[in-house]
């Protein structure tokens, strides 16, 4: 896949289609890798990379890049194709500034995963089928990739594309996800259990904000968190409570509009799996305002946006005992 | 030099533990982190924690003062800490080299009193590291886990923990805790050390040099027109910072109690856009140069005022954390020209 | 050990005078509860003032250290701390914790020259403190020229003791420049860098410049054109500040700390920093 995806950027940049690829960089190890533009061919050959670690979802730069000189080539993930389709639902892209070539994801691997089996000094490391070959300065190992897969991508929703305008490789379904197994198992708690296991979460957090800044559903210009007038900017807690503020408000204002890509948790570096309070909102809005899938189409009206006389009242709050 | 072996380690914890508080490394679902020892606790055996062991003497966020205001009145509380001895068990050699740097910054006059009384009161047992990870390049900048420092050095050999006092402070607690470890030759642990040092030599960022960085001029160096890539896709968020043991920026701010003004501190981050952000205007607008400006800051200005020592210990958190995976070794291979290598 | 008070901590000062300058900056004086200079310090060192639950902020010291009873400060209204210092009445208390930076050479560099002082708008807070230094130590100093523009004739910091005293004293002259003319203003009309210009100095003296960046920077090329060697010409930062003592990381420019290293810098020295002011 890398080698096609290379050589279609080089023809669309060499015939003027784009003048920027959007893509992966390789780093100093396999699994390092940084999103980057590319502008030549010589830097394609270069560092272009794609492969089982290619995990950022690169919608988010659109917003940045499609407002510059010139068509960028953006490759995207079947899951980051949701992301760059709310963005442009949201009119955050300018839509005629980028070419998407769709590309399939069969899983991205967590290297924190490998790490976690006590593996390290990783040199190297590539999937081969349904496993994974991790090369360290201690020796070589293998390990079935299910097992060190990102948890994402373990309950995928979909190997589709939303957006794009041409596609390499083969397309794929919309999955039957079991994403919402997890959101259960909270539901399933008694308040003071649920209480308890947000708190010791949230309580974790250092106020970094990459969960914020990698958020595709992020935009704002400058967030309520950094206005120093807001009240709220501090950095670092000042009260137990605030770090709880933080996640539970921008959990809100992402409602209906979170994709469910999952880069909250991915980037998180406390391991806070911030995914499940954005998943709860979701399960939550389907289950009240009928299914609906962020991302999946740009012109759709969002649930939380969009006002029906059979909307569900208040109420319904507390009938659903929360 | 003396011992304890690995199954009975309890004992030298219980015998610590006996006098002053022990923390050491626990797994948790955040990754090891550093966590009170009490009966049950089993110490982590991953190669660093999580977060850095910085958190002892700069915690992320600490009272100052408290003002009483009444009228036009203002009362000072400053703020009133019992600092209690700790020993910090587990700690690395980048770690420990980095505990050098803060109180550069810290200890230096006017002294910081919060940080200077927390490291008075901690005594740091170190671990040499019998496994370092591809992410390490402390021998870059001249530490060297063979031979980890702290007040007191441990080594793991086998099934035994050999344990070397480095400073008086470091005496005096592996006296109060003698009963609990037996005598042992300096000699035991070479052979730990050279095993140490051949994987030190095997690990991929072993040859990572300065020397493309020290041979430039401060200002070539930030007019470069690298920075542009580097800092390209930079979410701007503070990941690097906080979990890099050697970053020490501050922000102080006020928090309303209801009941009176408590002034806190806490971390901040150069690579937040408000960093620099004043009533009139902004002297780091655009990400680039707030990229630009942590790593001048640990790779120039901060040696330029300090002797040639540099504001990084390579303990790798950066190059595990970052979202996007830039980090200060792809800083220095490109600004010193020696990516390819 | 315990007896240590960190420097972080504040002092609590009493706000005894508040004079209106101009529409947007007043004068503050700040006495210790108990009378008094609540510090001491060399002209061109700033104090860190707050508001608690507003912010704090780091300020010129704008009165002479010869002044033995008070310290005063000419603030411009702007932001947080500034506005609310503003809307303070006599009495109030605020906090206060210094002197921070390096202050003018006043007693080596600056000892027997000849100096002229070039400020614009709200610059003339750090100079002023110096400029009377070097009044009430007269026979340490050589000829002392302040030029001195702002906006508008109502924009002019400390008008009536530039009227009534530096105007009349011996030894030195005053240039007053505004921006654009104006009803009742008799004097010099255009933008300070060009007044210097007109004025012409003598290449052997010491320039002191303080006002906005963009006057600083087309004053320093006026003065380069003159022949005024840069080592002979000083200035006054002013960055963003948290701790004031060279810690807290935000004030740099380069490898030199504003409030450590500076406020004030010579034009010499700030060809080797960074561009980051």
């Amino acid at each position: 896949m890398q080698e096609a995806m290379i050589k279609r950027a080089k023809e669309l940049l060499a015939e003027g289609t784009v003048n920027r690829v959007m893509g992966w960089q390789a780093g100093e190890f396999a699994y390092d890798i940084t999103p980057t533009v590319f502008s030549s061919a010589d830097e394609l050959d270069k560092a272009f990379v794609y492969n089982d670690f290619c995990s950022a979802n690169v919608s988010k730069y659109m917003i940045k890049e499609s407002r510059k000189e010139g068509k960028i080539l953006c490759f995207l993930k079947p899951c980051d194709s949701y992301s760059f389709n709310q963005l442009l639902a949201e009119h955050r892209i300018w839509r005629d500034n980028v070419y998407i070539i769709g590309i399939p994801s069969y899983g991205k691997v967590d290297v924190n995963k490998v790490r976690a089996k006590g593996v390290t000094g990783i040199t190297g490391i590539h999937t081969d089928g349904p496993n994974v070959v991790v090369e360290t300065i201690y020796g070589s190992e293998t390990m079935v990739k299910m097992d060190v897969m990102e948890d994402r991508c373990l309950c995928c929703k979909s190997k589709k594309h939303m957006v794009y305008d041409e596609l390499l490789g083969e397309e794929g379904e919309v999955l039957q996800s079991n994403r919402f197994e997890q959101v259960e198992a909270l539901e399933n708690m008694t308040p003071e259990e649920r209480y308890e296991f947000w708190r010791s979460e949230l309580s974790k957090c250092i106020r970094c904000n990459a969960c914020r800044n990698v958020c595709p559903a992020c935009t704002c210009e400058n967030c309520v968190f950094d206005n120093p007038a807001s009240g709220v900017a501090n950095k670092a807690p000042s009260s137990d409570f605030e770090e709880n503020m933080f996640h539970i408000i921008r959990a809100f204002h992402v409602a209906g509009r979170c994709t469910d890509c999952g880069e909250c948790s991915r980037v998180c570096p406390q391991n806070i799996p911030l995914h499940l309070l954005n998943r709860k909102f979701i399960k939550d809005i389907n289950e009240l305002y009928g299914t609906y899938q962020a991302g999946e189409d740009k012109d759709a009206r969002g649930p939380l946006t969009n006002f029906t006389v059979d909307d569900c009242e208040p109420s319904i709050v507390h009938h659903r005992r929360g | 030099m003396l011992k304890v072996s690995v199954d009975k380690i309890n004992d030298l914890f219980r015998a610590i533990a006996a006098t002053q508080k022990l923390y050491l490394p626990v797994d948790t679902n955040a990754g090891a982190q550093y966590r009170e020892w009490s009966e049950g606790v089993t110490m982590s055996q991953a190669l660093n924690t999580n977060r850095s062991a910085k958190d002892f003497f700069f915690p992320q966020t600490e009272n100052l003062a408290e003002f009483k205001m009444e009228g036009k009145k203002i009362e000072v509380k400053p703020q009133v800490n019992e600092y209690e001895d700790y020993v910090v068990f587990g700690v690395r050699a980048c770690d420990a080299a980095s505990f050098a740097i803060l109180d550069r910054v810290f200890l230096s006059e006017p002294v910081d009193t919060f940080y200077a009384h927390r490291r008075e009161h901690g005594t740091i047992i170190t671990l040499a590291c019998n496994r370092p990870a591809e992410t390490c390049f402390c021998t870059t900048f001249g530490v060297d886990p063979a031979v980890p420092g702290g007040d007191v050095s441990a080594w793991q050999k086998g099934e035994e923990l050999y344990l070397e006092a480095q400073t008086e402070k470091g005496e005096k607690l592996l006296q109060a805790v003698a009963g609990a470890l037996s005598q042992a030759e300096s000699e035991d642990i070479e052979p730990v050390k050279a095993a140490i040092r051949v994987m030190m030599e095997k690990l991929p960022l072993a040859k990572l040099s300065l020397k493309g960085i020290e041979d430039q001029k401060m200002l070539d160096l930030f007019y470069s027109d690298k920075w542009n890539a580097l800092s390209e896709s930079c979410l701007g968020c503070g990941t690097c910072t906080f979990v890099c043991p050697t970053c020490q920026c501050y922000d102080v701010r006020d928090f309303d109690t209801g009941n009176g003004i408590q002034r806190f501190r806490c971390w901040d981050s150069c690579m937040y856009s408000d960093f620099t952000k004043m009533a009139h205007g902004n002297i780091r607008n655009s990400q680039m140069e707030r990229f630009r400006q942590r790593f001048m800051h640990k790779l120039v200005y901060f040696p330029e005022n300090n002797e040639g020592i540099y504001s990084c210990v390579g303990c790798g958190r950066c190059l595990a954390k970052c979202p996007i995976h830039m980090n200060i070794v792809k800083v220095i291979k490109t600004m010193g020209g020696t990516e390819n290598e | 050990m315990s007896e240590r008070i960190d420097p972080l901590i504040p002092m609590v000062g009493v706000v005894t005078d508040i004079r209106v300058d101009t529409p947007d900056v007043k004068t503050f004086r700040v006495e210790a509860p108990e009378g008094g200079k609540v510090f001491e310090h060399i002209p061109g060192q700033c104090a860190m003032l707050s508001v608690p639950g507003v912010g704090e902020g780091m300020f010129s010291i704008t009165s002479s250290p010869t002044q033995k009873n008070y310290m005063e400060f000419s603030i411009k209204k702007c932001g947080c701390v500034t506005s609310w210092l503003h809307s303070m009445e006599v009495g109030q208390m605020i906090t206060i914790r210094g002197p921070y930076g390096n202050g003018f050479p006043v007693d080596t560099d600056f000892k027997g020259k000849d100096m002229v002082f070039i400020a614009g708008g709200i610059g003339l807070a750090p100079l002023h403190s110096v400029i009377n230094y070097a009044r009430d130590k007269r026979d340490q100093y050589g000829t002392i020229d302040v030029v001195y523009g702002s906006r508008s004739m109502d924009d002019l910091v400390d008008f009536p003791e530039i009227q009534n005293v530096w105007c009349k004293e011996e030894g030195m002259n005053v240039h007053l420049t505004i921006d654009r003319e104006q009803e009742g203003w008799d004097g010099h009309v255009g933008f300070v860098p060009n007044y210097v210009k007109e004025l012409g100095f003598d290449a052997s003296k010491t320039f002191i410049i303080c006002g906005p960046p963009i006057m600083i920077k087309f004053t320093l090329a006026g003065l380069t054109e003159m022949g005024i060697a840069k080592n002979q010409v000083y200035t006054t930062m002013e960055l963003k500040m948290k701790c004031g003592i060279g810690k807290c990381g935000r004030c740099n420019i380069g490898d030199k700390y504003v409030c450590k290293d500076g406020p004030v810098f010579r034009c010499d020295q700030i060809d080797e920093m960074t561009n980051e002011y």
